[in-house]
């Protein structure tokens, strides 16, 4: 089967002359590289530049709040469900009094985990979740030495009440509501 | 007595002023090479090269030193242990050494002095050369026998037997030359050059005796001395720290010298047309001499990072069978050209 148009029939012939002193072939060849010489380089210098992600890009998951910084998350548990990894593990917990500022309806989840290492990125979760709870982001896990680490709790979860905090997520609600 | 004495005082304070400035200049060149190489390196493979020490990776050869020094320095159990010591110390010295008969400019006039720019004008000044080119063999052999490794042993007889083919070529280049302008010493060469460049009438004697540079120098396509691929560094496989240090750092010293003589051999030296080597006090010259050489340490990279390496045969076929005939072939031409259209 042939690929490419680039194979060459390999010949066992005496070379000729001009082959034979090199210097044609050894200028061809310093001019194929003064050409890369002067070309930009691809390279992208990580942790000062990122390069663009795309629209559908899903990592590091975030569990969101609304506008009145309270958590959209009602532990339902269709995430863990729809979950093909069984990554997703939660404890539910009923609101209380005086909480209302923080809970949007009257269940939470008190403890939220996904385990980074199992997770498969495939984004079920987010299709499954009623809330708009969760959705994942093109923030990249950091790595880290130890696998207990990757077990990621509310803390590495839930974004920040205060504006600078919030994590942007109209791409994938874009996407969402196209779907 | 006095007068002598103190013609004398300042003939070696002259001399030993000249002679640390040369060392300096050598040294941190070599140490930009390699900076030069890495960054050279990386544009022709479409990358970017060191960039994180200083501006554009500028201090990356002073990080390299601190890395070079701080390692451990390790003596292999099974080697001879003051000739392992020696070795690297050998081949940087008759590296440093070469650069004593290069003539870097006419005369310097420095703080109302003429400064010679040169350390000594011995009449047998590209002959030293030649001579130090072949005493540094002596380095690679020691390091790579008394490491009492295989790979380095292997890389020591491959680059003994490699420049001691490649020296008989790179001498009968020469020859046309010294038939040419009739001496030996580098001055004379040069000065003969202040009209018409050497390369234009020899420019098969410039390609022989640039190919013999490159394989005196151990580089690339002629790297048979090192081969990480096959002798995962050659004769300093077993060396680490500064005395590693000192064999890459000759390595480089060796091609920055080796670009010089070319510069003087085959390009005027210190001449350049339309710039006079007497401009700026004199400090023209070595400026003209040190641009000349700084674009043949670009050439030399640029070979290294186009060709491959060559294959151990295909190396000794083209030194003695295509390189000797042809550096005769060229003395015979000009002593013929010399014979019927006096120079």
């Amino acid at each position: 089967m042939q690929l490419t148009q680039r194979s060459k029939n390999v010949v066992n012939k005496e070379m000729t002359f001009m082959e034979r002193i090199y210097l044609p072939a050894i200028l061809k060849g310093l001019l194929t590289t003064l050409k890369h010489f002067f070309r930009k380089s691809n390279t992208v210098s990580y942790p000062k530049e990122n390069r663009p992600f795309a629209p559908v890009y899903r990592g590091w998951h975030v569990l969101k709040r609304d506008e009145q910084g309270r958590e959209n998350c009602t532990a339902c548990g269709l995430c863990a469900v729809a979950c093909p990894a069984e990554a997703i593990s939660m404890v539910a917990a009923e609101r209380e009094k005086g909480e209302e500022h923080l809970y949007k309806e009257e269940k939470y989840a008190a403890v939220y985990e996904i385990n980074m290492l199992r997770c498969i990125y495939c984004g079920l979760c987010e299709e499954a979740c009623p809330k708009e709870a969760i959705f994942l982001t093109d923030r990249i896990v950091p790595s880290d030495y130890v696998r207990q680490n990757f077990v990621f709790g509310k803390d590495k979860l839930v974004e920040g009440v205060e504006p600078d905090k919030r994590i942007d997520v109209s791409k994938r609600q874009k996407h969402k509501t196209e779907a | 007595m006095t007068a002598l004495l103190l013609f004398s005082l300042g003939f070696i304070i002259e001399k030993a002023t000249l002679i640390l400035v040369l060392f300096l200049v050598t040294l941190g060149v070599a140490a930009y090479a390699t900076y030069g190489e890495r960054k050279i390196a990386a544009f022709f493979q479409d990358r970017l090269g060191p960039s994180n020490a200083g501006p554009w990776g500028l201090l990356q050869p002073i990080a390299d030193g601190v890395k070079m020094f701080t390692k451990e320095d390790f003596v292999p159990n099974q080697s001879e242990r003051w000739i392992y010591i020696l070795a690297p110390g050998a081949f940087i010295f008759v590296a440093l050494m070469a650069s004593a008969v290069i003539p870097w400019g006419t005369t310097l006039t420095l703080g109302g002095l003429n400064w010679n720019l040169q350390v000594a004008d011995v009449n047998i000044g590209i002959l030293y050369v030649v001579g130090l080119a072949s005493l540094g063999v002596y380095g690679i052999m020691l390091g790579g026998w008394s490491s009492n490794n295989k790979f380095s042993l292997y890389g020591a007889i491959r680059a003994s037997s490699q420049m001691i083919s490649y020296e008989l070529a790179m001498g009968l280049s020469l020859i046309a030359i010294v038939m040419l302008s009739g001496s030996l010493s580098l001055r004379t060469i040069i000065e003969q050059q202040s009209g018409m460049w050497n390369v234009v009438y020899q420019p098969l004697g410039f390609i022989l005796f640039l190919t013999c540079s490159l394989a005196e120098c151990n580089r690339a396509p002629f790297d048979m001395a090192e081969c990480e691929t096959e002798l995962i560094g050659g004769y300093h496989t077993e060396y680490s720290s500064m005395k590693l240090g000192f064999f890459l750092f000759a390595e480089y010293i060796n091609m920055f010298i080796s670009c010089t003589v070319i510069s003087c051999l085959y390009f005027g030296g210190y001449y350049f047309p339309g710039l006079d080597p007497n401009w700026l006090g004199g400090l023209m010259g070595p400026i003209i001499l040190l641009s000349k050489s700084f674009f043949f340490i670009f050439v030399f990279m640029w070979i290294r990072w186009t060709l491959p390496r060559f294959r151990y045969d295909q190396l000794m076929h083209l030194g003695w069978k295509s390189l000797i005939p042809l550096a005769i072939l060229n003395m015979l031409l000009t002593g013929a050209g010399i014979l019927f259209f006096g120079k």
